[in-house]
């Protein structure tokens, strides 16, 4: 970055500070030796500089500075200069002519150098300032298109969505489990709605007292029985994924009726 | 004989109609040795030198062996004379009262109709045993020695129980060809590891070791006839599949899974070249065939019901055994297209879990018959007579039976102590064993090896 400083700067300014930067070690010697030798004097030579008074004819540059030195893309920053001695003054990247003296505020979308050159009779005066111009942090992942009472998939499948309860060693779909999977072919059409790409799981569950292997082909039959009807009510086949459970998963674990009927269920699960 | 035939006087009617379906044994005599078991006399062997401190492992071991078989009547130690013959050579024609001539053993108090006898020695720190299998009895006098066998191992308590196994499993075979629980091996699932995974343990319950590292629901197993693989359910991949692991080194094999919501319940047939299953592709789970791999299966029942469980007959594969519906579930046969069904079990209670035993006659199943719903007990059946005996009693819920290699001893899941463990038992009901502990454990198949 620092080599970059000179990029902007043109041969025939690149010159003109050579020569001002030797004049400028030629003119300090001059003042700490006694004995100076003579100087090659074929052409006019400037004379030599007196404390309190810089040679007008000579443009100097005595401040540039850019506050802050770094931003976010999009902010501002402030350039301000002070030359001497300057016929013209002007900066590059844009700005071009200004005052002797001045301020301005820039705007850059990326790292930039200013060069600001002043132009005077006896010699040219350049000075660079850089702004360094960061990226933003990245912002955060877009929020979900907010709409009222959507929540999660998971949390929608359990509050919206009843089992339905069968008898034992039956597949047949009960009146309360009609009534209850009627509610719920609704309340799926409302949540396909709100995550279109979502499918659902279909679990068959069984109580503990027929056999598991049994079991697997009953909850199996369940599972089935249970998608069928939600078909018949217009709920696409291919949003519904059956798995049986068998006994291998019951939501209740005492032996007694009231738990087995929790247990002979179709019940509602989020498709991971 | 006297015994068998009182027996057959008193239930005369009923064997005339066992005779009907063939030469059919009464289930009773048939579990507890058809009438007349051998009475053996095993004598404490002993040994020389260092082999004298491992006799103690080894005479306990080869008693142990040789009870546990349900193939003998243990003759007890205490009616036996004060000298035992160690070898052939110290056998005497003339009774003597002393032990040493076999009809001191044929008659009482011992009253044996063979003797088991030997010794051992440390040979080159080498363990060996000499063992003897004699017939007591004077009308075999001609030719009494029916076993003669050099068994070795090492100079220690495992060197003395191997060599005790191989002469009892020698002895065992010698009376009807029942092959020895030595070397095999029972599979079955257990949560221990937090998920169900399948596992394998000796047939005594040593060594439990992980086949599986699924983490998922691996339940249910079957074994191949040689006890290289294991069939097994598994939710790995969502649904129920089917999948096939070595049981060397757990390493699954590949199984085509028919596109479906249920495959399920899997076992090889008595050939190990097919493998029966469930299968819901057809709608209803329904009994398939398949291939090892699960390449050109082949639907076989035909059923307006639940059809799980396929078990082929181990002597007839035109025989197979399933579970299914209509009405509460119970026990049906079919041939291999799935033809001429036949319901086994009568239709009480639930049925559920049958499992041939290697003579291809009797069944093992789990059964409520007497109790409420999910009461289960073992049974066994003869499935020519549809003779049946009850061998659990309702202590906890008793499922899965699984027959052991030699025929007389089943596996089994049961509750009697809390969560569901596995327990070994003998066909009687008899020597019931734990052999799980930790975890649930369930599904129980006891493979060859």
């Amino acid at each position: 970055m620092k080599t970059n400083a000179w990029y902007p700067v043109r041969p025939s300014t690149r010159a003109s500070v050579a020569l001002a930067v030797a004049l400028t070690v030629f003119a300090a010697g001059c003042k700490k030796k006694v004995v100076v030798p003579p100087p090659p004097p074929p052409i006019a030579a400037p004379e030599a500089p007196k404390v309190n008074q810089p040679a007008p004819s000579t443009a100097a540059v005595t401040d540039f500075t850019v506050e802050p030195s770094t931003i976010e893309r999009g902010q501002t920053a402030n350039l301000r200069w002070a030359t001497t001695g300057a016929t013209e003054v002007s900066i590059n990247n844009g700005i071009g002519t200004v005052a002797a003296s001045g301020a301005r505020s820039v705007r850059p979308d990326v790292t930039t150098t200013y060069t600001l050159t002043a132009t005077g009779p006896g010699g040219n005066a350049t000075r660079t300032a850089t702004v360094s111009v960061t990226a933003p942090p990245p912002p955060p992942p877009p929020a979900p298109v907010v709409r009222s009472n959507v929540g999660t998939l998971e949390s929608r499948v359990a509050s919206d969505l009843q089992d339905a309860l069968f008898d034992y060693d039956s597949n047949n779909i009960r009146d309360d489990a009609r009534a209850a999977l009627t509610v719920d072919a609704a309340s799926l059409q409302k949540i396909f709605a709100d995550f279109p790409n979502a499918s659902i799981n279909l679990e068959g569950h069984c109580d503990e007292r027929g056999s598991a292997e049994y079991n697997l082909g009953l909850g199996d039959r369940r599972a089935s029985a249970v998608r069928d009807f939600l078909v018949q009510l217009g709920i696409p086949a291919a949003k519904i994924k059956t798995i049986s459970y068998g006994k291998e998963r019951p939501q209740c674990t005492e032996a007694n009726e009231s738990c087995w009927q929790k247990n002979r269920r179709g019940h509602f699960s989020a498709n991971q | 004989m006297t015994r068998k035939t009182v027996f057959l006087i008193a239930a005369l009617p009923v064997i005339g109609a066992a005779l009907l379906f063939g030469q059919n044994v009464d289930i009773r005599e048939w579990i507890t040795g058809k009438g007349g078991k051998p009475a053996i006399a095993v004598t404490d062997f002993r040994g020389s030198g260092a082999a004298q401190p491992l006799m103690g492992t080894f005479n306990s071991t080869l008693f142990s062996d040789l009870d546990s078989s349900s193939l003998f009547e243990m003759k007890p130690k205490s009616n036996f004379p004060l000298s035992n013959p160690q070898r052939p050579e110290d056998l005497r024609p003339e009774d003597n009262k002393q032990g040493l001539a076999l009809v001191d053993w044929a008659g009482p108090p011992v009253n044996a109709t063979h003797i088991a006898f030997g010794y051992s020695a440390a040979v080159n720190g080498v363990l060996v045993l000499y063992g003897y299998l004699y017939d007591t009895r004077p009308e075999n006098s001609q030719a009494p020695q029916l076993l003669y066998g050099r068994y070795t191992g090492s100079l220690d308590a495992a060197g003395a129980t191997k060599v005790a196994h191989e002469f009892a499993n020698d002895i065992i075979q010698k009376f009807g060809g029942a092959a020895s629980l030595l070397g095999s091996r029972i599979y079955f699932s257990s949560n221990r590891s937090g998920a169900d995974e399948i596992w394998a343990m000796d047939w005594d319950g040593n060594n439990q070791k992980a086949l599986t590292n699924l983490k998922s629901l691996s339940i249910m197993p079957g074994v191949s006839p040689d006890g290289s693989r294991v069939a097994f359910t598994s939710y790995a991949k969502g649904t129920p599949r089917i999948m096939i692991a070595s049981t060397e080194n757990g390493r699954l094999l590949p199984f085509y899974n028919q596109e479906a919501s249920l495959n399920t319940t899997p076992n090889f047939t008595p050939d190990g070249k097919q493998i029966y299953y469930a299968s819901s592709a057809s709608g209803l789970a329904q009994i398939f065939v398949a291939g090892l791999d699960g390449q050109g299966f082949r639907r076989i029942s035909r059923r307006e019901a639940i059809a799980v469980e396929p078990k082929v007959n181990p002597k007839n594969s035109n025989v197979v055994l399933f579970v299914s519906g209509p009405g509460p579930q119970q026990i049906y046969k079919m041939d291999a297209e799935g033809s001429n069904v036949e319901r086994i079990t009568n239709g009480e209670g639930e049925a559920s879990n049958p499992s041939w035993n290697p003579d291809g006659q009797h069944i093992a199943f789990s059964w409520t018959r007497g109790y409420a719903k999910g009461d289960w007990n073992v049974f066994v059946m003869d499935i020519g007579s549809k003779q049946y005996i009850q061998l659990t009693h309702s202590e906890g819920r008793n499922e899965n039976p699984n027959w052991a290699p030699d025929g007389r001893h089943l596996v089994f899941t049961s509750t009697r102590n809390g969560r569901p463990q596995l327990y070994t038992m003998l066909a009687d009901g008899t020597q019931v064993k734990q052999l799980t502990q930790t975890g649930t454990n369930r599904y129980p198949v006891w493979g060859a090896k």
